[in-house]
């Protein structure tokens, strides 16, 4: 049991050591100057990739195949509802963020029904799922950009000691994470799941409810992270989740989930939401033009898993 | 009467496909005709290609998240150096083809998650389009336009180039020994290793091949729009994933069909024109997509029960 917990303390060490790499030569360059904004900036930007990155980390979990590709349409369509339905009342704040929740699980709940009863791959059901969804957000936002109530803006633009508000709601979003796979039934189950549905089904884990719950649980963060992006940007965009795709699924692997399911690690998830904006801003401080910067992003994301993934031959 | 499985796997994605093509003809009777259907199929070969190069990666158990951006990519470099300088231009098709078959060797030697390092490629394959073409623009390269735009008799080129598109890879994977190897990779790699087959090079040649289609793919695209930009086929990676599922194929164990994976992205690019002639208003186009894409797939279902009953007898 000790030499397994060495093997799964490993690989989130990989992507907190280009975190803090990266931030060093990033700082350098600047020559130190930019260290506490730069430091605060990360942390705001990383909040949003590393909840829905939670989300989408559980749902790997479950196994091979198992992704959830409406993370973008969801946290649009969110944003944008809520923020309508808040109509910039500051009374409506707690309203608002209900209705997210509950558009989130309607829309977990729509995934796994495409998965289960329709025995379509998740991948699919999920892509089919998000067109839907991002037809209402669509069809409900209408270009128009409605302004966030204004206690909910500057919470989320503004920090405490120095910490960025949205950041700690991450930390506490994530604890809670840490709490469910760890040290809950849940955790165990969808863990055992992962390594082998067959084997958990015939151990008696109510497979098809954990995964219900677990879509479910990546959809409702999904959509909180929506609620909360739309008001720290001042409004809901159609856009607003594109970059969330791809996001949410990098900073799982980076940070050393294994993507065959069944092992997942929430540190990690910190340490390459952390890098995957650090490097950015790093390249965007050397003055690389847009291409470069795409680039050495992609290579910087095969360095890390080549390096990080020499441990799945020891297994 | 016996059908075998490749059969029955092809029935369902082509009555979807009839199915769609009777709907759009009895909305509009006018695109049963030469041009009608040159344009209600037009954009599908360059998704067809695309479809089938996902379709060989998925062959071997991988996903290849890069294939909008690479197709984007083969668009900018048709666009730009094919045109100009053709020497140069199948330099740079070899050197990405290689790039793919690098992919394909690494994934499998160390072990990555095949989603991983395309994802990171689709960074790479971005950056070098925007590098090439940083904003619109371009020319096709005359040949690839009279190929795309050429008129033979009696039936419109898109269904001509998909039929020949079909047909190739049918007897590429699916009757050569080379696709055999392939589908054997994806389906059991300790067998094709025990029987003395090196996986590295068939996962090598795999990849390459994808390469290839997807190259094909960019140059059919340049041939249709005339010119490309960076942005040109990012959905392509969505749409080759979902064609290739619609066609019938599996993400795991070398389930593959060809033909089906054609048929699919054909559908795909039909439904398109379905919704248009429905005249669905602009905000529900995608969803109606996701919705008949939920729909085919519940047929499949059916389908497969129906068949599963019958076996049962």
């Amino acid at each position: 049991m000790n030499g397994h917990r060495l093997l799964l303390a490993k690989p989130w060490i990989w992507s907190f050591a280009a975190t803090a790499s990266v931030w060093i030569i990033t700082v350098l360059f600047t020559g130190g100057a930019s260290s506490v904004g730069l430091s605060q900036a990360a942390l705001t930007f990383a909040a949003f990739s590393v909840i829905v990155g939670i989300g989408q980390m559980f749902v790997i979990t479950l196994g091979p195949g198992n992704i959830d590709l409406s993370v973008p349409a969801t946290m649009t369509l969110s944003g944008t509802l809520a923020l309508k339905l808040m109509d910039v009342q500051d009374s409506m704040i707690l309203v608002g963020l209900i209705l997210s929740i509950l558009l989130g699980a309607i829309i977990g709940l729509g995934n796994y029904a495409l998965i289960k009863i329709l025995k379509i791959p998740p991948i699919i059901a999920t892509l089919s799922m998000s067109f839907i969804v991002q037809s209402t957000a669509i069809w409900t936002n209408r270009g128009l950009r409605i302004k966030p109530p204004e206690t909910l803006a500057s919470f989320t633009t503004s920090s405490l000691l120095g910490i960025p508000h949205v950041a700690i709601v991450a930390l506490i979003l994530s604890a809670f994470a840490w709490l469910l796979l760890e040290k809950t039934i849940y955790g165990r189950w969808i863990s055992a799941i992962g390594q082998s549905t067959f084997a958990a089904r015939m151990a008696g884990i109510p497979v098809d409810g954990t995964r219900l719950v677990t879509y479910m649980l990546c959809a409702v963060l999904a959509s909180v992270c929506g609620y909360l992006l739309a008001s720290f940007s001042g409004g809901a965009a159609l856009n607003m989740g594109a970059e969330y795709l791809l996001m949410s699924i990098a900073v799982v692997v980076i940070g050393g989930t294994a993507v065959a399911g069944g092992n997942s690690n929430i540190p990690g998830i910190w340490g390459a939401s952390l890098f995957m904006f650090l490097v950015v801003s790093m390249l965007n401080t050397y003055g690389f033009g847009a291409g470069f910067r795409l680039i050495l992003t992609g290579l910087l994301i095969i360095a890390v898993i080549l390096v990080a993934g020499g441990r799945r031959s020891t297994r | 009467m016996k059908l075998s499985s490749s059969a029955v796997r092809l029935i369902i994605p082509a009555a979807s496909l009839a199915v769609l093509l009777a709907a759009v003809f009895y909305m509009q009777p006018r695109a049963m005709s030469y041009t009608g259907l040159n344009l209600l199929f037009n954009l599908a070969v360059p998704i067809a290609l695309a479809t089938v190069a996902q379709m060989v990666i998925m062959a071997v158990n991988d996903l290849d998240l890069s294939m909008g951006t690479f197709v984007s990519f083969c668009a900018c470099v048709t666009a730009t150096f094919l045109q100009a300088s053709p020497g140069t231009g199948i330099l740079i098709f070899l050197g990405a083809i290689a790039a793919y078959a690098a992919m394909g060797v690494i994934i499998y030697v160390r072990e990555l998650p095949a989603i991983v390092v395309t994802l990171g490629m689709s960074f790479v394959w971005g950056g070098l389009a925007v590098l090439i073409l940083p904003s619109p623009g371009g020319t096709a390269p005359g040949w690839a336009r009279w190929l795309m735009t050429s008129k033979p008799p009696f039936v419109p080129m898109a269904i001509v180039a998909s039929v020949v598109i079909a047909l190739a890879t049918h007897f590429l994977i699916m009757r050569s020994s080379f696709g055999v190897l392939i589908r054997g990779a994806g389906g059991n790699v300790r067998s094709v290793e025990r029987a003395g087959w090196s996986v590295v090079k068939v996962r090598a040649a795999a990849y390459a091949l994808a390469g290839f289609f997807a190259v094909l793919s960019g140059i059919a695209l340049v041939g249709l729009t005339t010119s490309a930009d960076a942005n040109i086929a990012l959905r392509y990676t969505l749409l080759s994933i979902a064609g290739v599922i619609l066609g019938g194929g599996e993400f795991v164990g070398g389930k593959i069909s060809p033909i089906g994976a054609v048929i699919g992205a054909l559908t795909l690019a039909l439904a398109g024109s379905f919704l248009s002639f429905m005249r669905i208003s602009p905000d529900w186009q995608i969803g109606a997509q996701g919705a008949i894409l939920i729909v085919v797939l519940a047929m499949r279902l059916f389908l497969n029960r129906l068949e599963k009953r019958e076996k049962s007898r």
